[in-house]
């Protein structure tokens, strides 16, 4: 009973989505302020509705009702709890209603926060919001019903796919939705004002918080995606160029150019429409990614369960939402007024290169992802684009953005010194090149490539330190009145610093992982030591056990360093039982921000077994670098400037024409 | 500058820079990318040696030996043809005689055997490689209806 509760609720929320997805658009046609009012309520009432169908869905997994075939397939009674919870999206079906209650749940914060928005506009993108719920829950109710019952209850469950068996899928689906879904609101932002036929400055002011937060989102999604591989797997790998990661991975540069193209349209009028084919690029992109991880013409660890049905319905909703903006945008972008030019190199200018590297580099990627399906549906051959070909075109390609990326802050707006800006990264360069060759001094050499790019790394953090050091006038005021004066730089300024270190952190850990790591394979019996990265490993011996739902041996190794014992770690091979499947939990040690990384292989007839060991030095900085970018995004969040309708300070409103570029 | 002068930077530049990945991706596309391949296509192929390839088949039933140290030697085959590959390292979980396999690598200068430094299986067990189970089935083998279940 309370099953089809659950799925009463979803067809209610399709019917409310409707009325939000038609009202207010006539509302504001007609600025029938009552019509445009049922969008609000509308919203609230489909994020409601969704979220009582997820609860159900939720409630049926955590007391293991096989009745349902969702919790049949891909539950198990004898899982930890905590699976039961995460195993609801750790399938098709149920990872469709997170995106749908994701979706539902930021038309519910347009409809909660948007008061200070104009109620045509409010109306509007709260209408677009729903036509795509609209279309993704009847893509669930139709093709990929989660509530469909079994006749005869099973008494177990096949069980959660072991490689999901992990607090990884707890966190990263609902953040990596966060961010990807977060982009429809900049879509119907854009489609919004495409249908008003009007865009200003201050539109640019309301899109910009939410691109914030989802690219925040998106970020923190992609990095745990990628640390949990990286443990999961058990090779130590962080990034595939998987068509599945490339699918979140040009959002996220999409959202990237977006967040930079907005700043100039806030503050000079100019990019608008390229400002709003972005906005919808972006999301565009997002729902290409839905459409290649779920219609199956994918080969991929992400892949779902095949139906071509579900394939050919998101294609479906691709082709009418893309077309649908992209003809909008034809129509009607040439009503926009464009905005006022400005010199090629000024910050404008600095945020036009970002975004024509951005947005390339993201068509590259997308070329690669969607050539190999293209060549094969035209021709049937088959071929794989992997690793080698992105690093040659995306890796060339950024190079100049990386180059670029301290130059940005420094330049003024309209008008830019290009050479002022360079004198003043002096410090910052000559910070990079004291990185490099001490790196080359301590590896004996290196790869050239590999020392540039850690200096590269190394002057982006300085360089991204610069603006700030130099708004504080350090050296040339007492350090009270340069603390008072950073303190009282707006937080988006420390927020762009905080990105761009930790694009420079992440560049590091990139670099040094893929050319100072080693890798050992070595066949080891109890006793035996083998050397990797300066420290001492020995195995001292396996031992089996039992977790709830499966098997596992494990084996034992003790880390030294110079003869003292520092650390120990286990490593282990699991089987589970439900499936007949064996997953390798790796045994990772940090030290510093280098980690050791074991993975047991097969067992030898005599005794021994086949151990591989990776010395994977700085990779931590992978992660770290993210965890700055997504800090800065929160911390320009936060930016009263940002904050909706916030009134602007008496203070600044007197001279806003003296106030400082930022 | 003139108004003129500064757009025609503009985009001249930008036109620049979309060119130059336009080039990048035409030599990458030709440089980096490895086609497909099962057993039966090789003979034809003709390919020259360090070519790199995907080679997906079946790993063949009491094929699979560990050699000297950490090399193991198995045959990929789709059932009518068989290719010998040498692997260094540890195989995936799922790599199991008579499962779907796909080996990344290249054939050395006058050998038949195929030497792969990657290889994959799928995470799920009863899952084959998608690439795997088309080119099978043009083989004309029989997967059993098994290779589209989760």
């Amino acid at each position: 009973m309370i099953i089809e509760l659950g799925h009463y609720a979803l067809v209610l929320a399709l019917a409310t989505s409707l009325l939000q997805a038609v009202l207010p658009i006539i509302g504001a046609l007609r600025n029938d302020r009552a019509l445009m009012e049922i969008g609000s309520v509308a919203a609230k009432a489909t994020f409601l509705l969704v979220a009582l169908s997820f609860g159900v869905l939720t409630y049926a997994h955590v007391t293991s009702d096989f009745s349902v075939q969702n919790v049949w397939e891909n539950s198990h009674s004898q899982i930890p709890l905590i699976y039961k919870f995460s195993g609801v999206w750790g399938n098709h079906e149920g990872s469709m209603l997170l995106w749908v209650l994701i979706l539902t749940f930021f038309s519910a914060l347009v409809a909660v926060f948007g008061d200070n928005l104009p109620e045509t506009l409010k109306a509007n993108v709260l209408a677009v919001q729903a036509w795509i719920a609209a279309a993704f829950s009847l893509f669930i109710l139709l093709t990929s019903n989660p509530f469909n019952r079994l006749l005869d209850a099973p008494g177990e469950g096949r069980d959660l796919n072991p490689v999901l068996q992990d607090i990884g899928l707890a966190i990263h689906p609902p953040l990596l939705y966060l961010g990807y879904v977060g982009f429809s609101v900049c879509f119907s932002f854009a489609a919004a004002a495409l249908i008003e036929g009007r865009i200003d400055a201050a539109w640019a002011r309301w899109v910009r918080p939410w691109t914030l937060a989802a690219w925040t989102c998106l970020t923190a999604g992609i990095s745990m995606g990628s640390y949990w591989a990286y443990y999961e797997l058990g090779w130590g790998g962080w990034w595939f160029w998987d068509p599945v990661e490339n699918a979140s991975f040009i959002p996220w540069l999409a959202g990237t150019a977006l967040l930079h193209s907005a700043l100039v349209m806030e503050k000079r009028e100019a990019l608008k429409i390229w400002t709003v084919l972005l906005a919808i690029m972006t999301f565009s992109m997002s729902l290409l990614g839905t459409f290649l991880v779920r219609s199956g013409v994918l080969t991929s660890v992400h892949a779902f369960a095949t139906d071509p049905t579900r394939g050919v319905f998101i294609l479906i909703i691709l082709i009418l939402f893309i077309g649908g903006a992209l003809s909008l945008f034809a129509f009607r972008a040439a009503h926009l007024k464009a905005g006022g030019l400005f010199a090629p190199m000024s910050r404008e200018g600095a945020l036009v290169l970002n975004n024509l590297i951005l947005t390339t580099a993201a068509a590259t990627v997308l070329i690669g992802t969607l050539y190999p399906l293209a060549l094969e549906a035209l021709t049937g051959t088959k071929i794989s684009v992997g690793p080698p070909f992105f690093n040659m075109t995306f890796g060339l390609l950024m190079l100049p953005l990386l180059l670029a990326v301290p130059f940005g802050p420094l330049l003024a707006w309209k008008r830019g010194d290009l050479l002022g800006a360079g004198q003043r990264l002096f410090a910052a360069v000559a910070f990079g090149l004291v990185v490099g060759s001490a790196i080359y001094y301590a590896q004996n050499g290196g790869p050239v490539m590999a020392l540039f790019g850690i200096a590269l790394g190394a002057y982006m953090i300085a360089g991204s330190l610069t603006e700030l050091f130099l708004r504080s006038g350090l050296g040339k005021v007492t350090g009270a009145v340069a603390l008072r004066r950073v303190s009282g730089l707006p937080r988006s300024v420390f927020g762009t610093a905080l990105a761009h270190i930790g694009l420079g952190v992440t560049l590091i850990g990139i670099v040094a992982v893929t050319a100072f790591e080693s890798e050992y394979i070595v066949e080891m019996k109890p006793g035996m030591t083998t050397d990797a990265g300066g420290y001492t490993l020995r195995f001292d011996g396996l031992r089996k056990g039992n977790g709830p739902n499966y098997s596992e041996e494990s084996g034992h190794f003790t880390i030294s360093r110079a003869g003292v014992d520092v650390a120990e770690a286990w490593s282990s091979k699991r089987f589970y039982t439900a499936r007949q499947m064996p997953t390798t939990e790796a045994g990772i040690r940090t030290f510093g921000l280098s980690q050791l990384y074991i993975s047991l292989g097969d067992g030898m007839a005599d005794g021994g077994v086949v151990v591989r060991v990776w010395w994977k030095p700085m990779i931590l900085c992978i992660w770290l670098g993210t965890l700055f970018m997504m800090a800065g995004g929160a911390v320009s969040l936060s930016d009263r400037r940002l904050r909706v309708g916030a009134p602007a300070r008496a203070k600044k409103q007197k001279k806003p024409v003296l106030e400082p570029a930022q | 500058m003139t108004r003129k002068q500064k757009r025609l930077m503009i985009i001249g530049g930008g036109v620049g820079f979309i060119v130059a990945a336009v080039l990048l991706v035409m030599v990458a596309f030709s440089q980096a990318i490895a086609y497909f391949y099962v057993p039966g296509d090789l003979t034809k192929a003709q390919l020259s040696p360090g070519t790199r390839i995907r080679l997906g088949g079946l790993v063949e039933n009491g094929s699979l030996k560990r050699g000297e140290g950490m090399t193991i030697t198995f045959s990929v085959t789709d059932t009518l043809d068989t290719v010998p590959v040498t692997y260094t390292g540890i195989l995936p979980d799922l790599f199991r005689e008579g499962q779907g396999v796909v080996a990344e690598g290249s054939f050395k200068e006058g050998s038949p055997v195929f030497v792969a430094d990657t290889v994959l299986a799928k995470h799920d067990e009863t899952y084959m490689p998608k690439d795997v189970a088309d080119r099978l089935k043009a083989q004309g083998v029989n997967l059993g209806g098994k290779e589209n279940i989760r």
